[in-house]
């Protein structure tokens, strides 16, 4: 789950670690109020989860409150790649001597987080490895024993840096890292790390991301920051269906029908789990299909949770027909899932033969399942017809006029990558 | 009413049976059974939900209950 | 000498009066397997399936007078990190976490300690290992006689991000043929005790694995390692990879599946990884149907070279 810049400042000024003046504003009185108490050049920002603020004008410069007043006025009210802005940061410029570049990631390969320091900050830390990785230092830490400054120190003494600058530069890396730590995140950077003219050193912009799985034990420190329990921070906001289906799987414990995402296709998708969707997703799209969303219903669902999302999948807009395929299931029952999906065409007053283009669940419970497809004429396979093979079946049922596969809402918004994206490209370059 | 696939028959003479109510009540995982003041009462908008797992079958007498599956036209009962 | 698991293991699991846990534990009984007692907290005195339950993995072990050599995890993720940590200072060597949603970091110092003390994780969130016709250790396959179906002993070793998978990919070698040798589901998770690369050496030593199957995602670096480490260390071993997830490549910044498919570099798409292996003579497969004869013709190449 991403923070927003505002948020991440907080937390850097909750654990101590010096960041530039500044106030998180949602309209233009309180953005001039927070110009006024720095009482110097502001910076004003857009608070937004997407790359290229600064290209797309949601960065300005202010020299009095009334300058940043107006430059919020602006900011407030534009849109930038899609996203609405949760208000503007002002902050204090300060006058800068040098800029670096702190943060700390986790390296799946080594299993370990993992320091990344470089005395080229205020760039893209993709750029600088890339085309001056002699400026980038690293060093992973245990999990284990206790955090040891030391790490941090050769990280940033690799880039060259020395004498009171380490010393200086040593505690705010590593109080970085017993943040990370502490809060789960799986990105935290501060970059620009910026070093005064007076030779302190201060936090300038600030990016983390939490880790999704850890939101239930950090519920202190969310609610602290006002993030909504409901709030899922993805890169693309979640459309009324999507919605939708998170909250079918939320009333209905029984078993999962999660990561319900909606596309612009004509066959419906009622999919599991979660290899068997992304084989399954795929293999429609290779067959020229076009998918009308994704989902993955696993773990043993209720008749009725697999009925409430295929009545959800039927009643989309543009939905001629639905699949239903998985994997070999061993703890989902192919007969309660079939009892669903039919159940959900009959109250919707479809015929479930000519709704369910074909029925591919092989596994347990099978014989009963294949029992009550047959008793509605629904087209059924077994394992012996491969996952690709069923999904072939499916797409030269539904309409034709298709022209292959239409693009991704990725595609669509024209999205940018994520802060993490450049940040662990440069994992790149510490493992060869 | 029955369910789209499944429905349960209780005979008649054990319906008013106070401890066959909660025994059902206590046994059924999906709740098709409630035990409404000692009377067995079938939640008919949980009939679809059945399992199959026979828990209900074994805890009625022999010949008392049988759970029917409407897509075969078969029936699960205790011989 | 065989991969994880052989006739003679041993293992206990770790919330195993949980639902689930008392599923997999009548399904690996079923299978032939092992286990020597059970644990959950304040459960001591009662039976799963004829299986022991104790409080702790110590008073298992004083119990029944030995160390298990492995324990299936399955107990919520706020509680899984102490009970791995339970079972490696107990002298367990494999711990197999079926655990769903625990935060990297307790996976990331779970892995640390299994590696200061010479044991191995499996998983996180995975359905555990099988050896066909000798044993399984988890929910893998399901009950017995389904797993029976999808699994028969042959010369393939599996080896899958996704547990459904696993099977789908086994059932498909079963019913040519081929069979398999062991198939082990590593997780699905940013981070697991154990990547394709770091199983690799103990596929190679086993007399009868003669290739390997993996199931990938994207999302991580754990392909590209397993790329280096067969380009670096002649492996024996002819490999057939599928990739899914390949629409992701689209979709930067979301995660479907699994947690640990979310793209965060460049190197972590599929297409990256497709490359990536290709460049290592690792075969990546379009479909699941095709993979049988891409093993079987990889097979005959190394026979006749």
């Amino acid at each position: 789950m991403r923070l927003f810049e505002y948020e991440s400042r907080r937390i850097l000024g909750r654990e101590r670690i010096p960041i530039t003046q500044s106030g998180h504003a949602t309209t233009t009185e309180e953005a001039r109020k927070i110009a006024a108490d720095v009482g110097g050049p502001v910076v004003i920002k857009s608070q937004v989860l997407t790359g290229g603020r600064m290209k797309a004008g949601g960065v300005r410069f202010a020299d009095s409150p009334e300058e940043c007043e107006s430059h919020a006025r602006e900011i407030l009210g534009l849109e930038i790649n899609g996203h609405v802005p949760r208000g503007v940061l002002v902050a204090a410029r300060a006058p800068i001597a040098h800029e670096y570049y702190a943060g700390v990631i986790y390296d799946g390969v080594r299993k370990l987080p993992t320091f990344v320091f470089s005395d080229m900050g205020g760039i893209d830390i993709e750029e600088i490895a890339e085309a001056r990785p002699e400026h980038i230092g690293r060093g992973h830490f245990s999990t284990v024993l206790p955090q040891m400054d030391f790490r941090a120190k050769d990280a940033i003494a690799q880039t060259g840096v020395t004498g009171r600058d380490l010393t200086r530069l040593t505690p705010v890396l590593s109080a970085l890292a017993r943040l990370f730590v502490k809060y789960d995140m799986t990105l935290a950077e501060i970059n620009p790390l910026a070093k005064l003219e007076d030779g302190s050193f201060v936090a300038v912009d600030a990016h983390m991301d939490m880790e999704n799985e850890a939101r239930p034990r950090q519920k202190a420190l969310l609610a602290e920051l006002g993030v909504g329990e409901d709030e899922t921070r993805e890169a693309r906001e979640a459309t009324p269906f999507e919605i939708e289906g998170e909250r079918i799987d939320s009333v209905d414990h029984r078993g999962v029908a999660g990561n319900v995402a909606e596309f612009d296709g004509n066959l419906g998708l009622v999919i599991g789990a979660g290899g068997g969707s992304l084989t399954l997703f795929d293999a429609v799209r290779r067959q020229g299909g076009q998918p009308a969303n994704y989902c993955e219903i696993g773990g043993n669902p209720s008749v009725s949770k697999a009925a409430n999302l295929t009545k959800l999948v039927l009643q989309k807009p543009g939905v001629e027909k639905i699949a239903v395929m998985m994997s070999i299931v061993s703890n989902t029952r192919v007969d309660i899932v079939a009892r669903g999906v039919i159940k959900a065409c009959i109250e919707l007053g479809h015929d479930p033969a000519e709704k369910i283009a074909v029925f591919r669940i092989p596994g347990a419970w099978e014989e009963e399942g294949f029992k009550i497809l047959a008793r509605y004429g629904v087209e059924y396979c077994d394992r012996s017809v491969s996952m690709h093979e069923a999904a072939r079946i499916a797409v030269e049922k539904v309409s034709s006029g298709s022209n292959g596969a239409k693009p991704l809402p990725g595609e669509r918004a024209g999205d940018e990558l994520p802060p993490a994206e450049r940040l662990s490209g440069t994992g790149e370059v510490v493992e060869g | 009413m029955p369910g789209t696939f499944i429905d349960v028959e209780v005979a008649e003479d054990v319906r008013d049976d106070v401890e066959l109510a909660q025994v059902l009540a206590d046994a059924c995982p999906v709740d098709i059974y409630a035990n409404r003041n000692g009377h067995v009462e079938v939640v008919e908008e949980n009939l679809d939900e059945c399992v199959l797992c026979e828990l209900c079958i074994r805890g009625a007498p022999p010949g008392k209950l049988r759970v029917l599956k409407l897509y075969d036209g078969t029936a699960l009962e205790r011989a | 000498m065989s991969v994880l698991i052989d006739e003679s293991t041993t293992f206990i699991v770790q919330g195993i009066t949980g639902r689930e846990a008392v599923n997999l534990t009548r399904e690996c009984l079923d299978y032939g397997s092992t286990i020597v007692g059970g644990v959950t907290p304040g459960r001591r005195g009662r039976e799963v399936h004829g299986v022991a339950v104790f409080d702790s993995v110590a008073e298992l072990v004083d119990a029944t007078g030995q160390v298990p050599d492995g324990s299936v995890v399955t107990v919520p993720p706020a509680f899984a990190r102490d009970a791995v940590f339970e079972a490696i200072e107990a002298g367990v060597k494999l711990v197999v976490v079926v655990t769903e949603r625990i935060p990297r970091y307790d996976v990331a110092q779970m892995v640390e300690l299994a590696a200061m003390r010479g044991a191995r994780v499996i998983g996180p969130n995975c359905l555990g290992v099988i050896r066909p016709g000798v044993g399984k250790m988890g929910g893998i396959g399901g009950p017995a006689r389904d797993a029976a179906k999808a699994y028969q002993p042959g010369p393939v070793g599996v080896m899958s991000r996704s547990g459904g998978m696993t099977t789908e990919i086994s059932s498909t070698l079963t019913a040519t043929g081929l069979g398999v040798s062991t198939a082990i589901s590593i997780g699905g998770d940013a981070i697991i005790g154990s990547t394709y690369a770091e199983l690799m050496p103990l596929f190679e030593a086993d007399p009868q694995t003669e290739a390997i199957v993996i199931y990938s995602e994207p999302g991580g670096r754990m392909e590209a390692e397993l790329a280096r480490w067969v380009t670096e260390n002649d492996s024996q071993l002819t490999i057939v990879a599928f990739m899914a997830g390949r629409f992701m490549d689209d979709m930067p910044g979301m995660s479907f599946g699994h947690a640990g498919t979310i793209v965060e570099g460049r190197a972590d798409t599929a297409a990256e990884k497709i490359k990536r292996l290709n460049d290592a003579g690792i075969t990546v497969a379009e479909e699941i149907s095709e993979i049988p004869d891409l093993v079987s013709a990889k097979l005959a190449k190394a026979v006749h070279a």
